[in-house]
């Protein structure tokens, strides 16, 4: 707990930004989403046969997990892509379900003599939705309002994986350096801002259950004044972030955050304006992302770029695959720098007690011991070309039972605490020797090479030469040991990125 | 058009429920501006159907319905429903809003200065017998039933309508507070002379309130007359009603 308030002392700007865009996601989302949803509700509530299949593909957008959602929407032109934009759809959409489904159900709750009374009175029906429906309808949808809002502040979260900002983004940086501080730093705040939206609704929807027009509409009136109040605010501290005439991304591992740095500060340094999007949920995300313009660099591999991106069958020759990716890339309007020079391969990975014990030195060993062990890979790992598959079939592996998989990160854990014996993780990956693991040797030649290179959109580096530079600068100079330390500083140390990134450009 | 010297007049009304039932069967009868009619009948007979045919929340399949000399197809439902004041069985006051807000609720759609509203519900409170003063303020959920009902009748009344609609108004009341209702309801008819429908399954009240006695029985009327002469029938379905009365006296 004193490593957390510290970690909020020394971050306090950076955690006053992300609750400032976390507020504004889900302020901006469930006010549009209530924008949406009540008239659909009101509309539906009339038309029986329209109310059930509305709510039934409600629920089905409801049920698709939110990172899947904003897998879906990456291609999606306009709405979709990378940044607050897509968060915001998909956090509209997620809204939507509870508000049309309390909406639908608190008009069709209101007694049949009311409303009559209200026609026989001589309301049309316009007069009798909002002197009458509506009134006795709100607690109803308040309290679909209040479960939106509190979704919101959980889906928020995963929002830091296509670069919306947000509270998130801690919970991503902790997953990826195993730092449970720096989770917690994210975590508990959105938990505390789920459980103060969800008090302050629920005595909004109290006041409104209470019949009393006058006070409820001084309690309504006074949460609309303090939603828009924070909604305000926390736009103006989201909008001194914005600006910036490069933008940076990364994927979520603490490589990739660090390289993502160094990359921004070096930029930097040529006096341009930076905006960072790092962390951003992997290759695939990427590659979208730089294709439309979203981010305008990142840090790709050569192996990654030829088999996870182009499709391109697996090659050995370092050079060879460069040059390929190279043309590839250019085809599509993107420039390959030239490498940063260390080669981040897949490492097979075992305990450093097991290595010692059982005299493991390469793959070959290690695939006479898999038929009592249990592997576990990162998602990416089980899926790509250059994966898991092809891996058992070089080497002859013969698991028992099928790999656990799991986030990569977590995976160097899980192998240290004996949960699985065998793992593929990064090459430089810092947790290697802050957890004694022993990378054995690809004796087979099984994985091409994936050196780290910076990959820019063409456009960007032809109007801004001095970016062209500055990544031209770092090329060659980041060595494998260099890299390994640096990994290792952030995952073990738990020392902070930027200035890492700052002590490196400093030699 | 039709030309009619009755304030409400039913000529030859059939109506169909959506169920295929037959709700109304060739009904007709005529109500006198001013006169109070009491219309009779067990449950299912049809009398709820009547009242809502006045003021159209039911349009007849065949023959018309006339309030004040126009069909009530030719009305606009709006403007007829203004000038027609109805108070439901069950009330069905407002809950979200207090007892001077439901009266002032017809004021309001009819875009009525605030002052003159104002001045209109309190004398319709003190009218029904709820002194503003002290029951103004109040919500639904804080009255008894007869208080509500006093409330229902002053709503029905605010805009000063002729025609006054009435269905069980005093069915879910206790016997006191249902002989005190009907002797308010004589006072202030007395004083405003409005056309009134009255529906009832209760001889006995339709005889204490009526100037004229309908008695509907499976969507037809039976018997209309005056309590006197109604009291004299010898129809059968009329002496099943009358006898109900007797055997609880």
């Amino acid at each position: 707990m004193p490593n957390l308030f510290s970690f909020w002392i020394a971050h306090r700007a950076e955690l006053a930004l992300l609750l400032g865009q976390h507020i504004l996601l889900v302020a901006a989302s469930t006010l549009a989403a209530v924008a949406m949803a009540v008239p659909l509700g009101i509309f539906a509530a009339r038309r029986p046969r329209l109310a059930a299949p509305l709510t039934a593909i409600a629920n089905i957008v409801q049920t698709v997990p939110s990172l899947a959602m904003f897998g879906f929407l990456l291609p999606v032109p306009f709405i979709g892509g990378v940044g607050a934009r897509a968060a915001l759809v998909v956090l509209i959409l997620y809204g939507l379900l509870p508000i049309v489904r309390t909406t639908i159900a608190g008009l069709q709750g209101i007694d049949a003599t009311i409303r009559e009374a209200g026609v026989a009175l001589g309301m049309t029906p316009r007069q009798l939705l909002r002197l009458v429906e509506l009134p006795l309808a709100l607690p109803s949808i308040v309290a679909g309002v209040r479960v939106a809002a509190v979704v919101g502040v959980g889906s928020a979260t995963i929002a830091a994986a296509i670069g919306a900002g947000g509270l998130g983004e801690y919970i991503y940086r902790g997953l990826s350096m195993v730092d449970t501080t720096v989770i917690l730093a994210g975590a508990v705040p959105a938990a505390v801002l789920a459980l103060v939206v969800d008090g302050s609704l629920l005595w909004m929807e109290r006041q409104l259950s209470a019949r009393r027009r006058s006070s409820s509409r001084r309690a309504v009136a006074t949460a609309a004044v303090v939603v828009t109040g924070l909604a305000l605010l926390a736009s103006g501290v989201a909008a001194r972030k914005a600006g910036g005439a490069i933008i940076v991304g990364s994927k979520n591992f603490t490589e990739q955050l660090v390289l993502g740095e160094l990359i921004a500060q070096s930029i930097e340094r040529e006096g341009l304006p930076v905006q960072r999007r790092l962390n951003l949920g992997g290759t695939l995300i990427c590659d979208r992302a730089l294709l439309t313009g979203d981010i305008d660099v990142y840090v790709e591999y050569t192996g990654t770029a030829l088999t996870a991106v182009f499709h391109q069958p697996v090659a050995m020759d370092s050079s060879a695959v460069f040059n390929s990716v190279r043309d590839l890339y250019a085809r599509t309007g993107r420039t390959l720098l030239p490498p940063l020079g260390f080669n981040n391969t897949f490492a097979i990975l075992v305990r450093g007690s097991d290595a010692r014990s059982l005299r493991l030195t390469t793959i070959d060993d290690a695939a006479r011991e898999s038929a009592h062990w249990r592997a576990g890979f990162g998602y990416e790992f089980v899926e790509r070309p250059d994966g898991y598959t092809g891996l058992a079939k070089a080497y002859g592996m013969r698991f028992p039972e099928a790999p656990h998989v799991m986030d990569l990160t977590l995976s160097y854990r899980a192998l240290a605490a004996g949960q699985v014996d065998m793992i593929a993780g990064d090459a430089t990956a810092g947790l290697i020797t802050g957890l004694d693991l022993v990378q054995l040797d690809d004796n087979r030649h099984y994985f091409p090479p994936y050196d780290a290179a910076a990959v820019a959109r063409a456009e960007t580096l032809l109007r801004y030469p001095a970016a062209r530079r500055a990544l031209e600068r770092l090329s060659g100079r980041v060595s494998p040991d260099a890299m390994r330390a640096m990994n290792y500083a952030v995952d073990v140390e738990h020392r902070d990125i930027a200035a890492i990134a700052r002590e490196f450009l400093d030699q | 058009m039709s030309t009619s010297t009755f304030s409400i007049e039913f000529r030859d009304v059939s109506l169909t429920r959506p169920n295929g039932a037959r709700a109304l069967d060739h009904f007709s009868l005529g109500v006198e501006s001013g006169e109070v009619l009491a219309l009779v009948g067990r449950s299912g007979a049809g009398k709820t159907t009547v009242i809502k045919l006045v003021n159209r929340l039911l349009a007849a399949d065949k023959g018309a319905v006339l309030v004040e000399g126009r069909d009530t197809r030719e009305w606009d439902p709006i403007a007829l429903r203004r000038r027609v004041g109805y108070v439901l069985q069950d009330i069905g006051l407002f809950p979200h809003m207090t007892v001077a807000d439901n009266v002032a609720v017809v004021p309001g759609l009819e875009r009525w200065a605030a002052d003159r509203t104002a001045v209109r519900v309190q004398e319709l409170l003190e009218l029904v017998g709820l002194p503003p003063r002290q029951f103004a303020a109040r919500w639904p959920d804080e009255l008894s039933g007869g208080q509500r009902q006093r409330v229902g009748v002053a709503r029905a009344l605010a805009a000063n309508p002729p025609v006054l609609l009435m269905d069980e108004p005093f069915g879910a009341l206790d016997p006191m507070t249902r002989a005190e209702l009907r002797a308010e309801f004589r006072r202030i008819q007395q004083k405003l002379r409005k056309t009134v429908i009255i529906v009832t399954h209760d001889m006995g009240e339709a005889f204490a309130l009526g100037d004229r006695v309908g008695v509907i029985d499976a969507g037809r009327l039976v018997a209309c007359d005056t309590p006197v002469a109604m009291a004299a029938s010898v129809d059968p379905r009329v002496r099943q009603l009358l006898d109900a009365v007797v055997a609880r006296a």
